[in-house]
């Protein structure tokens, strides 16, 4: 342990959820809005001990409306913010994610997937809300998505989760689920000097000149200035131009401004994708999985392996953009791809998508139960 | 000093140019509403630079484009929790919050009395015009009983709200109501407001003769604002649970004027003894 005490640099044990808060507290945040939801609650009681020591701001909001709204005019007004919760609450922010990605304002949101739909199970992880991360809030817009498999990356991805927020000036989303979210392990919290902050890019124009909206820069990223830094800019949610003017009527504006949002991201999906390549190189069968079930499916592959099946595993850790061209290059090599996911048929879609020709099985898990290794291996044994 | 300086506005200095001419229809009082606003900062000599104004969705939301400040119209009912953000993030900013009956006290009625408990140094100015103007004119919070909207077309079934009462109930340190016709009132209060700390509320009963007015026999602006000159009764302090609005009484003034410890003072000191190693 250092004297830092943003950093707690160091070997901790700690769940999911907690090491989740950590990083976020790592990567500059300083801003948490919340309202209490099983699995994710530790997130804001984590956030509600430590951001004080470090002079953050906790903030409790009525509900997850409120939350989701706060952390973007913390954005605005010039924090690192964060809010964090489950299905029911993710529902609620899906308004002003769509508000954070129009008016492109860094966040992070933290969803801990239970099962859904509804109320469904609070306390048993789910992967059903994928396709919500995506499409959750009405229009066109691209949104990045991360889903950690082991406390450790719980910690690195939600770094990762607020540079790519800062870097893109989109909100980010943390796809977490509940086992990861609640399971204990070791984490290894680096120096703060050898964690990578990314911060967002600043306008160098007096204010009279500034265009909030104006990118600047082949990454389609405009610089932004924040409340109360003297450029007096405006923000909506309704289309406007660069200066941030409502265009409500012009197809030209309306084109400019959703194809920009989506193509920041489009554009730069390689530079943003990462994804874990197990054993693929002479893979004959192949096991695409994220999350919690990656770790099953690694075990199934192994097992495979000492059976003399060439077997392999794609984890996909950014899930959205999704990552097309792995994919695609795995499907032209691969006899049988095997996707297994807890849900009744999400991400399995885009595979198809991606992957035309090759040979899809596609394993749903629903309720408490995780897939088994054995449930994996069976698959991959039968080719 | 070239003619056309001499020509230009008083105010315009703290509007954006390149907005106006604004939507409001002829008659609006959102107009009057904005011009307090912005004659109250005036007469403070406050920094613009160090004021954010939040509105949500309606024919007064627009206000967030006019001024000529850090601004940002969110959406639907969330302007309060937005500005949370803001105030929390930034506590040398002034924020204000202007928007209307419906966006603050429907879909956003949560975040108003959340905002006023907590006591958090939001000030809020809603336009009341008693309907949804900019959906063209349907039933709201506001609306009077047996009131003519289009969704209300056999008249309102609804009580409405009582927004002084409200505000007070839920902890403001600051209420009043008044009328666009009481100008100097209002640009009054609202430099009052601007120099209080903690949750402020302003209700402005504005006339909306375009879309309310007219099917409720005020057709014009003028026909609203001597309707308002007519039933308007200053109380100042009176119980504001008893300061009706009705077609014959709109009891007006200032309800509350109290102080009380504002959220942000007890979380600055809370993360200061946190910080001081006597957290608990």
């Amino acid at each position: 342990m250092t004297g830092n005490k943003a950093v707690l640099t160091g070997e901790h044990f700690l769940s999911g959820d907690l090491a989740c808060a950590e990083g976020a507290i790592a990567a500059g945040c300083r801003f948490f809005a919340g309202y209490p939801i099983t699995p994710a609650t530790e997130i804001a009681e984590r956030m509600a001990l430590r951001l004080p020591e470090i002079g953050g701001i906790y903030v409790q909001m009525e509900d997850e409306l409120a939350s989701m709204a706060a952390i973007i005019g913390a954005s605005y007004a010039g924090l690192k913010s964060m809010t964090a919760t489950s299905g029911p609450g993710f529902s609620l922010m899906q308004e002003n994610i769509g508000l954070a990605a129009m008016t492109e304002a860094p966040c992070v949101v933290v969803n801990v997937m239970r099962g859904g739909p509804s109320t469904g199970q609070p306390t048993k992880p789910g992967q059903q809300d994928v396709m919500q991360a995506r499409w959750g809030s009405h229009g066109d817009y691209e949104i990045i998505a991360l889903s950690p498999n082991s406390v450790q990356e719980a910690f690195d991805l939600t770094v990762e989760a607020f540079n790519l927020s800062e870097a893109y000036r989109v909100p980010v989303i943390l796809l977490m689920d509940e086992t990861v979210a609640h399971m204990w392990e070791k984490v290894v919290i680096p120096p703060a000097e050898e964690i990578r902050l990314v911060n967002r890019k600043k306008p160098n124009v007096p204010p009279g000149e500034y265009a909030p909206f104006k990118p600047e820069g082949e990454d389609l990223v405009p610089p932004m200035a924040c409340f109360g830094e003297g450029y007096r800019f405006h923000a909506t949610g309704l289309t406007h131009d660069e200066f941030g003017n409502p265009k409500t009527d012009s197809p030209e504006a309306q084109f400019q401004l959703v194809s920009r949002l989506c193509e920041k991201i489009r554009r730069n999906a390689e530079n943003i994708i990462k994804t874990e390549k197990v054993m693929l190189d002479d893979a004959e069968v192949a096991v695409i999985a994220y999350g919690v079930v990656s770790r099953s499916a690694l075990s199934a592959v192994k097992k495979a392996r000492e059976k003399g099946i060439k077997a392999g595993l794609l984890r996909l850790i950014t899930l959205w953009p999704f990552p097309e061209k792995q994919v695609a290059e795995l499907a032209d090599k691969a006899k049988l791809i095997v996707i297994p996911e807890l849900n009744y048929g999400q991400m399995v879609r885009e595979v198809e998508r991606a992957a035309k020709e090759a040979s899809i099985r596609f394993l749903p898990k629903l309720g408490e139960n995780l897939h088994t290794p054995g449930e994996i291996l069976e698959v991959l044994e039968a080719k | 000093m070239t003619q056309n300086e001499n020509l230009a506005h008083p105010m315009e200095v703290f509007l954006r140019k390149s907005r106006i001419p604004h939507i409001w229809c002829s008659g609006c009082g959102n107009g009057i509403i904005l011009h307090s606003f912005i004659q109250a900062v005036k007469e403070l000599e406050m920094d613009s630079d160090k004021i954010a104004v939040i509105s949500g969705i309606g024919c007064i939301g627009r206000v967030a484009g006019y001024v000529n400040m850090d601004s940002f119209h969110t959406t639907h009912g969330r302007a309060i929790a937005f500005a949370t953000g803001v105030k929390l993030a930034n506590p040398e900013l002034t924020v204000v919050v202007i928007s209307g009956d419906g966006d603050l006290f429907a879909i956003g009625g949560n975040h108003f009395i959340h905002a006023a408990r907590r006591n958090i140094d939001i000030k809020v100015i809603c336009a009341n015009n008693f309907n949804y103007g900019m959906t063209g004119g349907q039933q709201g919070p506001t609306t009077p009983l047996e009131a003519y909207t289009t969704t209300s077309p056999y008249g309102n079934i609804e009580h409405p709200f009582n927004l002084v009462s409200l505000a007070a109930a839920s902890g403001a340190t600051y209420v009043a109501r008044w009328t666009t016709l009481h100008v100097r009132r209002l640009t009054a209060s609202i430099q009052k407001m601007l120099q209080k700390r903690g949750f402020g509320f302003i209700e402005v009963i504005s006339p909306c003769p375009e879309i309310y007015g007219r099917r409720n026999k005020m057709r014009t602006g003028l026909e609203m604002m001597n309707w308002l000159k007519k039933v308007s009764v200053i109380e100042n302090f009176s119980d504001p649970a008893k300061a009706e609005v009705s077609r014959d009484r709109i009891i007006i003034g200032e309800f509350v004027d109290m102080e009380k410890p504002t959220f942000e003072s007890i979380l600055y000191q809370t993360i200061k003894r946190v910080q001081e190693g006597k957290g608990r």
